[in-house]
């Protein structure tokens, strides 16, 4: 039988269209399964365990699906189409993230920061004149200066010396974990863990102090204290909880980088004569050097956003405030957009050094 | 020669001691804190509101043995004698120690006309623990206990057990998602081609550090629009966002070490670049996965900002229930130390289970936002 070219023409026709049709078809009936998944999420009173369940299955699944089906629409294009756009498969969702969720917010910021509550007159400089001079800002930026010193001094510091420590021990792993633990634990379960520990009942007929440290000093012949409502004290309270949910990042980071100081060198100081002491000051903090600016900058930056633990333990009343519940304050309690927002840019900027020095140690490694 | 290893090693175990004993005592002050937690939850309310939980161990204390009814005649005006000690009012009430060591103590008001006397003695452990703190955390209906004085009170419950399910409802895909789309990025960024792709990477390792507090403010106002706050969806999408990019730096650092050959024999064979990347990279790339799923999910479990902020009181999760509990019930230890227990055991036994894992993870990464 001759070849009909006509019919080729056709059937080529044909299909052209069905490959259309399957490629409009398939992403449509994708978005509307995951459309009725997220009305049936929103909008359910159904049992609370199926409803975890379909989340999951929702949420993950739609992803994958998504990915899928976005590869198999661009696997269908002509060659020089899909080499092109390929490659945005892959980092196109990401970076479409990145832009709604961190990079075009923090310009949104920016411009909210120079506008009054309601985020619609512009006000000039005024939410920045509140946020540098007001007594609360004020009171708020001192109190993270302590963080910042006090915490991050007594982090790294005790971090340190338990890795120095539990390296010349047998049980180093059972010491390491129990001081690592704390990691686990959220701020909000830590602050409800160190209340305790600080709670107050004052004088009264037959009150026993229930908190421990209360307990200690009445047993050593102090009178009991409602340690949380002292300034400013109450900010060094604080400032221990953090210590005690941090020292576990700083020990283990300060670990490995101790475990990578050859043996040699230590064993040629200790021939030499060398104490402990003049090992420790002399050979491991110039050879780790390097590990402890890295560790002390993540727990600087960490203390500069603390605000779960302030949140949980005195909501920032007594004088503990900090900067990150100022922001909440403003934004959340007192509806001022435009002074959160000038708060929330003072963090961004306090942070930049670190952002500029990380770009640099990337482009120095040349890992593209 | 022989002195002189002795000597040596004889400063060594003194060192060793040394050591050991100040590793132990700082063990102790960061495990006694959670100690304290663990074992008040399952003491019961009144004896929680009467004594520290250290109560529960072995020790000495006073024991109510019998009480006294006072003569109804008795000028309670002015010092009443009891047993042969004499005392105002006020004082008997302070509670008074008698010369044969027992105390008496003053119950009530003027009027009830009661003495309770306590024994001294020597107490064993505390056996009489209870699970009902446990139940009353968990649950979302009414709840009664005990307070100090004997006294009922009815409350409401926290319904931890709802927001223990709405906690994995959040975390399992808010873990899951970003580190997919993470995988499919640092591929892209590792081993495909394409314009902008070192900008773009610049980009998301300045992103690294942004502090998430900037984000906020905008994209609440985007929910808003979308009629998106309170869903999970919602939070998701927030925790990927603010988890992106530690997640692409540190899936980046280790897809980009996959040797080439590897790679480059699949590209011969005609495999297209999804296939490689799920059937190749995905299997090799599951350490690297398993330490940024154990991250982000400690991450976004104990998570309060987001949380508080997205999902607000509709939906809670267990850090924003916890913290409802201590703003309505700061003082009720019982449910607050049962509450903190239950919000803590699934991060503590991921935590220890994948302990390993986790440090890599951390290791990794340097600074995250």
């Amino acid at each position: 039988m001759q070849n009909n070219p006509f019919k080729g023409l056709v059937s080529l026709f044909t299909s052209a269209i069905g490959r259309i049709f399957v490629s409009i078809i398939v992403p449509l009936i994708t978005f509307l399964v995951l459309w009725q998944g997220f009305i049936f999420l929103r909008d359910t009173e159904a049992n609370q365990f199926l409803v975890v369940v379909v989340a999951i299955v929702w949420g993950v699944g739609g992803v994958m699906l998504l990915y899928y089906v976005t590869n198999w629409l661009v696997e269908k294009l002509p060659k020089e189409w899909r080499n092109r756009l390929q490659p945005f498969i892959f980092v196109g969702p990401a970076l479409a993230i990145l832009a709604w969720f961190l990079a075009i917010p923090t310009f949104r910021t920016l411009v909210l920061s120079f506008q009054d509550q309601t985020s619609r007159v512009f006000v000039g400089i005024d939410n920045y004149v509140f946020a540098l001079t007001d007594r609360i800002m004020l009171e708020a930026f001192r109190n993270n200066l302590l963080w910042l010193v006090f915490g991050t001094f007594f982090s790294v510091s005790l971090g340190l010396i338990v890795a120095v420590m539990a390296d010349r021990s047998r049980f180093e792993n059972v010491y390491k974990t129990i001081i690592f633990m704390p990691m686990a634990i959220s701020f909000v379960g830590a602050g409800v863990i160190w209340k305790f520990i600080y709670t107050y009942k004052g004088e009264g007929a037959g009150i026993a102090e229930i908190g421990l440290l209360n307990a200690i000093v009445i047993a050593l012949g102090g009178t009991s204290q409602p340690w949380l409502q002292q300034p400013p004290w109450n900010n060094f309270f604080l400032i221990v909880i953090m210590v005690w949910l941090q020292t576990g990042y700083t020990m283990v980071i300060l670990s490995s980088a101790i475990k990578g100081i050859p043996a040699e060198l230590l064993e040629a100081a200790r021939v030499d004569g060398s104490n402990e002491l003049r090992i420790f000051f002399n050979i491991i903090i110039p050879t780790i050097k390097g590990t402890l600016i890295t560790v002390s900058t993540t727990i600087l930056i960490f203390s500069l956003k603390l605000f779960d633990i302030v949140r949980v333990m005195t909501g920032g009343n007594y004088g503990t405030n900090v900067i990150a519940n100022e922001f909440y304050l403003q934004r959340f309690t007192y509806g001022h957009a435009g002074r959160a927002s000038a708060i929330a840019i003072i963090l961004l900027v306090a942070v930049v050094p670190v952002m500029i020095y990380n770009l640099r140690q990337f482009r120095e490694r040349k890992a593209f | 020669m022989s002195k002189k290893t002795k000597s040596f090693k004889n400063q060594k175990k003194v060192s060793s001691l040394i050591v050991n004993g100040v590793l132990i005592f700082i063990c102790l002050i960061w495990i006694i804190p959670t100690l304290g937690v663990l074992v008040t939850s399952f003491r019961h309310s009144e004896n929680i509101f009467r004594s520290g939980w250290w109560a529960v161990f072995p020790h000495r204390g006073y024991v109510e043995t019998r009480e006294i009814n006072i003569d109804p005649d008795t000028d309670v005006n002015g010092p009443i004698t009891i047993d042969g000690v004499t005392h105002t009012f006020e004082e008997w009430r302070e509670g008074i120690t008698m010369p044969d060591g027992d105390r008496y103590t003053w119950y009530g008001n003027k009027r009830t006309l009661l003495v309770k006397v306590e024994e001294r003695k020597w107490l064993g452990f505390e056996t009489d623990l209870t699970l009902d703190n446990y139940r009353d955390t968990l649950t979302g209906k009414e709840i009664s206990f005990t307070d100090g004085m004997g006294n009922t009170i009815v409350r409401k419950g926290n319904d931890l057990g709802g927001a223990f399910l709405n906690s994995i409802a959040v975390a399992i895909p808010a873990t899951i998602i970003p580190i997919m789309i993470a995988a499919f990025a640092a591929y892209g960024f590792a081993w495909l081609n394409f314009p902008g792709r070192k900008f773009f990477f610049t980009v998301v390792v300045a992103l690294l550090v942004v502090p998430l507090q900037i984000a906020l403010v905008p994209i609440l106002q985007d929910y808003t629009k979308l009629n998106l706050n309170g869903t999970f969806l919602a939070i998701w999408m927030a925790h990927t966002g603010f988890g992106l990019p530690l997640a692409i730096y540190l899936m980046f650092n280790y897809i980009s070490t996959i040797p080439r050959e590897l790679l480059e024999s699949a590209f011969i064979d005609g495999a297209s670049p999804f296939t490689i990347f799920t059937k190749l990279i995905l299997p090799l790339s599951v350490p690297a996965l398993a330490s940024f799923a154990i991250f982000q999910f400690l991450w976004v479990w104990n998570d309060y900002l987001v949380a508080l902020v997205f999902l607000g009181d509709k939906t809670r999760v267990v850090t924003s229930a916890l913290a409802a509990i201590v703003g309505e019930k700061g003082q009720d230890w019982h449910l607050l130390t049962s509450g903190a227990f239950i919000s803590m055991i699934l991060p503590l036994i991921v935590f220890l289970s994948l302990q390993r894992y986790f440090v890599r993870g951390m290791m990794a990464g340097s600074v995250k936002g």
